[in-house]
């Protein structure tokens, strides 16, 4: 293992206080427990707590900020984080309309989720994304995983928020969002857990993990290594199926295009799969009229991306467009 | 149960976590995401290290107390599930009245005490993790011991027999896990690829059983 490290047990809080030094003008971070607030709290609005094991970074800190959430909970690392971080950040950021949970659908998240939302003082409701259609077959899963569409929820749902919405409205858009939304990922090289300190799994030289998880969990299949074009082709037909199968009609529909780096990937192979997918989308006479490419949802070291398509109308459209301002995400303000 | 015996089988445990890095290391990096063992260890150890104010309580607040230390320590899937074990635990020998009832007619107290209890925390776990048995998880140890346990322990089984017969059913129970495909838990997005394998949730809740097991036996020697 060689990482930028000094005692694996530091890593995490040396990194959440190297964040928020750099984005002090955006968030404050509160330790033992560890979670971290807008700066400045908002005030009557339903607030939104999202979190999750860290090692996916930007996700969900960098999406603190007005516009989008109030509150983060980073676990360690791919590992979900505990109620008492939940409750404590919920009650930092409570502006009298409700705590809105934003979760990515995995057991131990789910889990901890749910005490805390038992536990907790105030109104709340969660949503569940859950976005991976990478996992056919459904009866074999807890559901399908929530990955990289969970920035797009995020944004959506932070974005309504401001307006002064309910609770219930709120979660009413973030689960239109998230059955929206499509991703499969692709790894070509395993990750590394600091602690583990070696690859979470073997992947050769010239074989790729299809399918595959935030957290390097195996996905579809393990396939030979291919060309860009026949790998992300292969996605773009995994995305536009699972529409499908979910009977809705992607022709001629208006879509957000987001091509998501693991962490080891360089933008320039982003790009040529932002390229390809788009081209391959269009043949299929899907609209792509909004973009994002870049590390938003990571998986530690691993090399590879994922490909998300959000179907849009005018509603997710103009949340999408609105004004945010966090430490990854920042538009018209 | 006494406290002391608690605060023992927790350091016991903690050993045997250690002592089985590589089994539960390389079980977790075959179908799992890595961080099975680092979270079992983190979650063994903060318990003994409490375990001088866990000294001072009762049996059943010190089991309530273990759960709600693991439920802010452990994360992931784990803590949720063995807090909502020993919270369960805790709630059971607490409201006693109701075996106490059976315990009398059967003459096999402690037993049948601590069996309760630990059904009543693996009953937690099946509702917390919505599994039951043959997902591929922790409950294909636990359901087949927690069963057992109570079996023998209304039959006024020997205490070491009750032991010897748990350390057999745990150790099958983990081995079953090997030809499933998990349906539940971070494995549940294999399908097949699962089989062949051994479920790490389940090889640590065999180990633990294993030693507590072992433990009881050589402080009734």
């Amino acid at each position: 293992m060689k990482k930028f490290i000094n005692k694996t047990d530091d890593v995490l809080v040396e990194s959440l206080s190297g964040f928020a030094a750099a984005h002090s003008d955006l968030v404050s971070l509160h330790l033992d427990p560890n979670f971290i607030t807008r700066k400045n709290k908002a005030v009557n609005k339903v607030a939104i707590v999202s979190g999750g094991g860290s090692g996916h970074e930007p996700l969900h800190a960098g999406y603190i900020g007005y516009g989008m959430l109030d509150a983060a909970c980073p676990g360690h690392v791919f590992t979900s984080p505990t109620p008492d971080q939940m409750l404590m950040a919920a009650e930092a950021v409570h502006a009298d309309k409700g705590i809105l949970f934003i979760v990515k659908n995995y057991a131990g998240d789910v889990m901890n989720f749910e005490m805390a939302a038992e536990m907790l003082p105030f109104e709340s409701a969660t949503i569940y994304t859950s976005d991976d259609c990478a996992v056919i077959n459904s009866t074999y899963t807890n559901g399908r995983r929530g990955v990289a569409g969970t920035v797009i929820v995020e944004k959506c749902v932070g974005s309504l928020a401001e307006t002064g919405a309910n609770l219930q409205d709120c979660k009413i858009l973030g689960d239109k969002v998230n059955s929206h939304t499509a991703s499969i990922g692709v790894a070509l090289t395993s990750c590394t857990v600091p602690a583990a300190g070696r690859p979470t799994f073997d992947l050769s030289e010239n074989e790729i993990e299809m399918g595959v998880g935030i957290h390097g969990e195996p996905g579809r299949r393990r396939e030979t290594m291919r060309d860009a074009d026949a790998i992300i082709s292969d996605c773009v037909d995994a995305i536009l199926s699972d529409f499908k199968v979910r009977d809705f009609n992607v022709a001629n529909q208006e879509a957000l295009l987001l091509i998501n780096g693991f962490g080891a990937t360089p933008l320039m192979e982003l790009y040529l799969i932002y390229n390809t997918a788009a081209k391959l989308f269009k043949q299929h006479t899907i609209q792509i009229s909004r973009s994002l490419v870049g590390n938003y949802t990571t998986a530690l070291d691993m090399a590879g991306a994922s490909v998300t398509l959000c179907l849009l109308d005018d509603e997710i459209k103009s949340h999408w467009d609105s004004p945010v301002h966090t430490a990854t995400l920042r538009l018209g303000m | 149960m006494k406290t002391e015996f608690i605060i023992d089988a927790a350091k016991v445990i903690l050993q045997t976590i250690i002592a089985n890095e590589n089994t539960l290391e390389s079980l977790d990096r075959a179908i799992g995401d890595g961080d099975h063992y680092i979270n079992m260890k983190r979650g063994a150890h903060i318990i003994v290290e409490i375990s001088a104010d866990l000294a001072l309580l009762k049996p059943e607040e010190a089991l309530h107390k273990i759960g709600l230390k693991l439920l802010s320590t452990i994360g992931g899937a784990s803590g949720p599930l063995f807090a909502s074990f020993f919270m369960s635990m805790a709630k059971v020998l607490a409201s006693q009245a109701h075996e106490n009832e059976i315990l009398e007619e059967n003459g096999n107290e402690s037993y049948l005490k601590i069996a309760a209890a630990f059904a009543g925390g693996v009953q937690a776990i099946i509702q917390r993790g919505k599994a039951d048995i043959g997902e591929k998880t922790m409950l294909d140890v636990l359901i087949p011991v927690s069963n057992q346990f109570v079996l023998l322990a209304t039959q006024n089984c020997g205490f070491k027999a009750i032991c010897a017969t748990l350390i057999q059913t745990a150790e099958l129970g983990m081995l079953s896990t090997k030809d499933l495909i998990a349906t539940k838990g971070r494995a549940a997005g294999l399908g097949e690829r699962a089989i062949g394998h051994i479920d790490p949730g389940a090889k640590s809740c065999q180990l633990m059983i294993e030693a507590v097991c072992n433990l009881a036996l050589e402080r009734a020697d």
